[in-house]
């Protein structure tokens, strides 16, 4: 069987998983955020934390739960990392410098899992376990809070209510992640993780040498690494070291776990908004970025020229051979087009058109199908644009899901789009304007360009996913890319929970034969193409100067 | 009911012409190319900063020329910064070209307005005396008198008295009104002359502040506030704007790294910026919103605020009133019936001998029925010598003629019968079957009866109906298809309302309606998040017309409807309302589709510039020049010199307004996005390669 056509057949095979799981998953999400019982864990939780899970919140309130949840998540983190030298259970490996500390404490907030750092080399079971694979878990449930909290500002009128954060975040994490990741950390087991709190061993190599290997919670870290799009791995190689992502099975079910919830929450805003096909609509539209994206990745990846890419039959370097190319190509582009970032490639090895779909990717706002949550929220807030425009079009005041998007709406997402080109665009060009950021740059030319491209599109846009090649543990990139992933998370939030608090307080508009159809495929040709305009060409001047001219080139 | 009940309680203006078809489609009057050079001074003018402020958009280009002039100062010797200096300038005086042509249309219709607003003289009353004032100095309140000739000082009522009134100043139509005291026609408007009686005018709104005050700030642009829907929409363009400025400015530190530093000139940043930001939509997007109003203008209507205008293209449900707007404003007869044992003939000739001399239009109606259903030879009332006419009166409610022994009678069921009984004739069993059948069906029953050598005797029954005007049934299935409701109000009973309805093909109907039922309506649908329309003119309709989100005071309404309503028609044509919600889409959709079409353009601008940029550091990436452009300088001019002539070209679509059929919204969303988003994303790649063709003929550009 030719490389190609397992390929084909691997993504029929994820795409049939992801189509069986959409409805039972998203209807089941949809009941979790609509129900008003509470299970006796729950309860527990609410007591110990001091929470009122009946207490409606409006957008203020909401969004003062998540910015307070997750500064204290910053800073627990900050400082489990500093005392890590002091505490028990730590391998032995020393605290943490200040810059980088910050630097992982925010990329593991905000749900981007970058890493200045080598896991197997720097972290112990306590921060690992006690700290990183806890920020996996909530920092997905917050996502998946603000996505909610916004769709109930859809579905709900006349009221400025949002429901509560601290039961959303609750219920996210104890309804949600944890039963689907055991049941996903059984499975990963089953595949060869490992799943043990053994310390570091020393084996011999092959050819001679000594190695070490240390043991871990890997298959529990690895699990909520993929389904909460974190990315964050245990170990440096991510999910292309064998105690991570042991087989092709493994790396199929990794990208499954990847997909799951992001494209299953469009099912759950269909139920909650009251119409699935609403929900349809927006699954066509990410699904079918991901599509053209894992073709445009297969292309160039099968399609090198020279000897080495005919001898390998595609760019192999820097891919895993238990993988392959196209096993490769769909980890890649699914783990950039959602906020993972786990890889199981090395992105700066792909072909040059291959790393600028991947950047591509991250710089469309990762919305297609997007991190836990934040896709949802990231695709909503381009279905409002282009319902904007396309409104116009029609002639009547442009309203979605029976919300008139006005001047306040659209304020709210005009600030959305601008924070991460901000953020990209300025943090690259000063790196490059600067003269010490660029020691960091492993290659030159268009190459080392796209180093510090991918770094903070990667951190800006809470991917976490690295070109390799660039030396990120330096106070500038620490400090730098730590800002850019906070404020890349956390002010979109703001816009979005705001928004939500103004739609929900709109009176609903019926619909009539002159409302704009939003469930239909012209729509959602019309929203990829505002996607690629508006975000798109943003990054175009960037992009030409780094894959495109490495790409053209070959 | 009698006869003279059923004429409207307000004498139509004039007969409402059945609705236009091409509606909609009608533009805004031709755009005379020869605008744009007498706009030139006004564009110049409002190159203040200042007034470019208000577009974020274009006030970023003009800082841009302002950095390339200063460039190409200290190095006059480089011809490409001054071409691109000129060129940036000239994109900015478009701009305002676009501006100022839109409000140059409203400016002759103003000059007309201020010849009425002469200063006037009044005669104010004092006690009971007259003293001599000028009009400025008259306050709410005061008594004022008007005679022949006199123009009348200010916006009143008519307290006193009745005259008729001259008011083709503000409404352009020459034939004199009626305004007489108390009742729905008593609003006078200041500027307008009394051509004959004497009125006394009871002052209501203060000088400065009068209809004909606020007409000439509204044709003139002054009192034009920005919309909602524009305000949000020059937010967006706001914020792609800083998006692209933030990528524009990036680029120089990238660039300077691959090499291409001396490519990415200041001059040539601003360029590329110039022509990624959304020029196209933020020059015209001011002369959208003043042509939209001006639309308005020219069918007569005045919107008070650009808000109505817009909440017009949102509207889904309207409220027409039957007479006047669905039906013609008189009943007509439809029909002669005869009762058993007689022939609609011997029914036809005598109802045609008894409306001789009837005036009305119900009486005519009559006659003309007579010849064209019955072929009767036309009779005139001449002919009939030592005809006694009976006219009709409110105690006998019937009328007729007494002729050669015959006397002919027709009126209302009840006297009819009574009149017949009077004389010991005989009544059909049938008569008040068919009369009942008659008013069941909608209509109105007239009973015809004579006497004569046979005594006396019901003949039959004429049929009157409302007749709806031609063209309605279809002009509402085209509401339907663009989402809108109608509902029809009438005072008529449920019956009839409803017989109506379902012949103008109207969704609702409101029967025996009071102006709290009207009230309650408008309510009821907002609260279901719906805006409605509705037209009025009478001081009871002036809560609901505040009610409405678009409410249409007919100019020859009361004061007090007219400063309830937020437009006002000065051709009083209650139909109007479904052009004014036309035209307040239209206005919408061009906003889209400019919006759309200059988005979509930035695709070929970037193949033309970033390849001319970017070639010399990176030779492959030439591979983006799928223009073929001649050389960098070429390429970065043609993108500069398209995105300034296509606003130019744009000019007149902007004033004109996008082509509007009514229909479904998929169906336009699929037209509009064909046009102007694919469009505009072929459009510049032919235009920018034109150009280029055209530069590298000229020599120094060119190999």
């Amino acid at each position: 069987m030719s490389s190609a056509l397992a390929g084909l057949l691997q993504l029929l095979a994820l795409i049939a998983a992801l189509a069986l799981a959409y409805r039972p998953l998203g209807d089941y999400m949809a009941r979790v955020y609509s129900s008003d019982k509470h299970l006796r864990v729950e309860k527990w939780i609410y007591k110990a934390i001091g929470a009122n899970p009946d207490a409606e919140m409006r957008w203020t309130a909401y969004l003062r739960g998540v910015l307070a949840f997750s500064a204290v998540g910053v800073l627990f983190l900050f400082g489990l990392q500093r005392l890590q030298g002091s505490l028990p259970g730590s391998l032995g490996f020393k605290s943490i410098d200040p810059d980088q500390a910050f630097n992982t404490a925010a990329s593991f907030v905000s749900n981007t899992n970058w890493q200045s750092y080598y896991g197997e080399q720097a972290m112990g079971h306590v921060v690992q376990t006690g700290g990183l694979a806890v920020q996996n878990f909530v920092s997905a449930a917050v996502g998946i809070a603000v996505a909610v909290a916004l769709v109930r500002g859809f579905a709900r009128s006349r009221t400025g209510e949002l429901g509560n954060f601290w039961a959303d975040l609750v219920r996210g994490t104890v309804r949600i992640l944890i039963p689907l990741s055991i049941i996903g950390a059984i499975i990963l087991v089953a595949c060869g993780v490992i799943q043990n709190f053994s310390g570091i061993h020393e084996v011999g190599q092959f050819m001679g040498g000594h190695q070490q290997w240390n043991g871990g919670a890997v298959a529990s870290q690895e699990v909520i690494k993929e389904l909460g799009t974190n990315g964050g791995g245990y170990f440096n190689a991510n999910s292309a070291h064998p105690f991570e992502n042991p087989n092709a099975f493994s790396n199929l079910f990794e990208i499954f776990l990847i997909l799951l919830i992001p494209f299953s929450l469009t099912r759950t805003f269909g139920r909650m908004v009251g119409s699935v096909k609403q929900g349809y609509a927006i699954l066509a539209t990410m699904a079918g970025i991901w599509l053209a994206f894992i073709g445009l990745m297969m292309w160039t990846e099968f399609a090198g020229h020279g000897p080495a890419f005919q001898l390998a039959g595609g760019a192999m370097e820097g891919k895993e051979t238990r993988f392959g190319i196209a096993g490769s190509a769909i980890f890649s582009v699914s783990t950039t087009l959602t906020s993972t970032g786990a890889v199981n490639s090395f992105h700066s090895s792909n072909t040059g058109f291959g790393g600028g779909i991947d950047m591509l990717g991250m710089q469309l706002g990762e919305i297609a199908p997007g991190g836990v949550g934040s896709g949802l929220y990231g695709m909503l807030i381009m279905a409002i644009i282009a319902v904007f425009i396309a409104g116009l079009m029609v002639g009547r005041t442009p309203e979605y899901l029976g919300k008139k998007i006005g001047t306040r709406e659209i304020k709210f997402a005009a600030c959305y789009i601008l924070v991460t080109p901000a953020l990209v665009l300025g943090f690259t060009a000063a790196a490059m304007a600067l003269s010490t950021p660029a020691h960091s740059m492993t290659n030159s030319g268009a190459h080392g360009f796209s180093e510090i491209l991918y770094a903070y599109t990667s951190a800006g846009n809470n991917n976490g996913s690295a070109f390799a090649g660039l030396n990120a543990d330096t106070q500038w990139f620490n400090t730098t890319t730590g800002l850019a992933m906070l404020l890349g998370r956390f002010l979109p939030m703001v816009f979005v929970l705001a928004l939500a608090g103004s739609l929900a307080e709109q009176k609903p508009i019926p619909a009539s034969a002159g409302t704009l159809r939003t469930e239909k495929p012209l729509f959602t040709g019309l929203l990829i193409g505002t996607i690629l305009i508006i975000t798109g060409l943003t990054y175009f001047p960037a992009l030409a100067l780094g894959p495109l001219a490495e790409g053209l080139a070959s | 009911m009698t006869l003279h009940d059923t004429l409207p309680a307000r004498a139509p203006q004039q007969d409402t012409p059945p609705p236009a078809k091409e509606s909609g489609k009608v533009g805004g009057g031709l755009f005379d190319p020869k605008q744009l050079l007498k706009s030139l001074p006004d564009a110049v003018r409002k190159l203040h900063p200042r007034v470019m402020v208000k577009s974020p958009v274009m006030f970023v280009v003009l800082i841009g020329s302002l950095v390339t002039t200063a460039l190409a100062v200290t190095n006059p010797g480089d011809w490409f910064g001054w071409v691109i200096t000129v060129w940036l300038w000239l994109t900015v005086v478009f701009a305002n070209l676009a501006e100022a042509v839109a409000e140059g249309r409203g400016k002759a219709q103003a000059d007309t307005l201020r010849k009425a607003k002469t200063d006037t003289v009044a005669r104010r009353l004092t006690g009971t005396s007259e003293e001599s004032v000028p009009g400025t100095d008259l306050r709410i309140g005061d008594l004022v008198v008007c005679e022949a000739g006199d123009i009348i000082p200010g916006d009143g009522d008519v307290v006193e008295g009745v005259a008729s009134v001259d008011e083709s100043a503000i409404t352009g139509e020459s034939a004199p009104v009626i305004r007489e005291s108390g009742g729905d026609r008593s609003a006078v408007t200041g500027g307008t002359k009394v051509l004959s009686d004497r009125i006394v005018i009871k002052i209501t709104t203060k000088p400065g502040e009068t209809f004909i005050d606020r007409m000439i700030n509204l044709v003139e642009g002054a009192a034009r506030q920005k919309t909602p829907n524009e305000i949000a929409l020059n937010i967006l363009l706001a914020s792609l704007t800083i998006v692209f400025l933030l990528a524009v400015v990036t680029l120089k530190p990238f660039a300077i790294y691959a090499g291409a530093d001396k490519q990415t000139s200041m001059i040539v940043l601003t360029a590329l910026l110039v022509c990624l930001i959304p020029t196209t939509i933020g020059a015209l997007l001011s002369a959208i919103g003043i042509a939209g109003m001006d639309r308005l203008v020219q069918r007569n209507v005045l919107a008070m605020s650009g808000r109505a205008v817009e909440a017009a293209g949102d509207v889904s449900t309207l409220l027409l009133d039957k007479t006047g707007t669905i039906t013609l404003g008189n009943r007509q007869a439809a029909e002669f019936v005869p009762v058993r044992g007689t022939t609609a003939a011997e029914v036809a000739d005598a109802v045609q001998l008894s409306s001789l001399a009837d005036e009305t239009p119900e009486g005519r109606s009559i006659v003309v029925l007579a010849k064209e259903k019955y072929g009767l030879r036309e009779r005139h009332q001449g002919e009939l010598t030592g005809a006694e006419w009976v006219p009709f009166t409110a105690q006998t409610r019937m009328s007729g003629v007494d002729v050669d022994g015959r006397k002919v009678r027709k009126g209302a069921t009840g006297s009819v019968i009574a009149w017949v009984n009077e004389r010991g004739g005989t009544v059909a069993d049938d008569a008040s079957d068919l009369s009942y059948r008659i008013s069941e069906s909608g209509g109105t029953p007239l009973l015809v009866a004579v006497e004569d050598a046979d005594g006396a005797r019901v003949l039959g029954v004429i049929h009157l109906k409302d007749v709806v005007k031609e063209g309605m049934r279809e002009r509402f299935d085209e509401l339907r298809r663009m989402g809108i409701k109608t509902v029809m109000i009438t005072g008529d009973n449920p019956l009839t309302a409803k017989a109506i309805a379902e012949e103008a093909g109207v969704d609702d109907f409101l029967a025996e309606a009071t102006p709290e039922d009207k009230m309650a309506l408008i309510k009821r649908e907002q609260a279901g998040g719906k805006l409605v329309a509705m037209t009025g003119d009478g001081t009871n309709d002036a809560p609901a017309l505040a009610q409405a989100d678009v409410g249409v005071a007919m100019n020859t309404g009361t004061s007090a409807a007219k400063e309830a309503g937020n437009m006002v028609d000065l051709d009083s044509n209650p139909t109007k309302l479904i052009e004014i919600v036309e035209i307040g889409k239209q206005l919408l959709i061009t906003r889209g589709s400019l919006t759309t079409f200059s988005i979509a353009n930035d695709v070929a601008k970037y193949f033309a510039i970033i390849p001319a940029m970017f070639a010399v550091a990176y030779p492959q990436l030439d591979a983006l020049n799928i223009m073929r452009l001649t050389s960098p300088e070429s390429a970065i001019l043609s993108a500069v010199i398209f995105n300034a002539l296509i606003i130019i070209a744009l000019v007149p679509l902007a004033l004109k307004g996008v082509q509007y059929k009514p229909t479904s919204a998929d169906r336009m969303l699929r037209r509009n996005l064909g046009i102007y988003g694919l469009g505009g994303l072929i459009a510049p790649f032919i235009g920018i390669k034109l150009i280029d063709l055209l530069l590298s003929l000229l020599p120094g550009i060119g190999h």
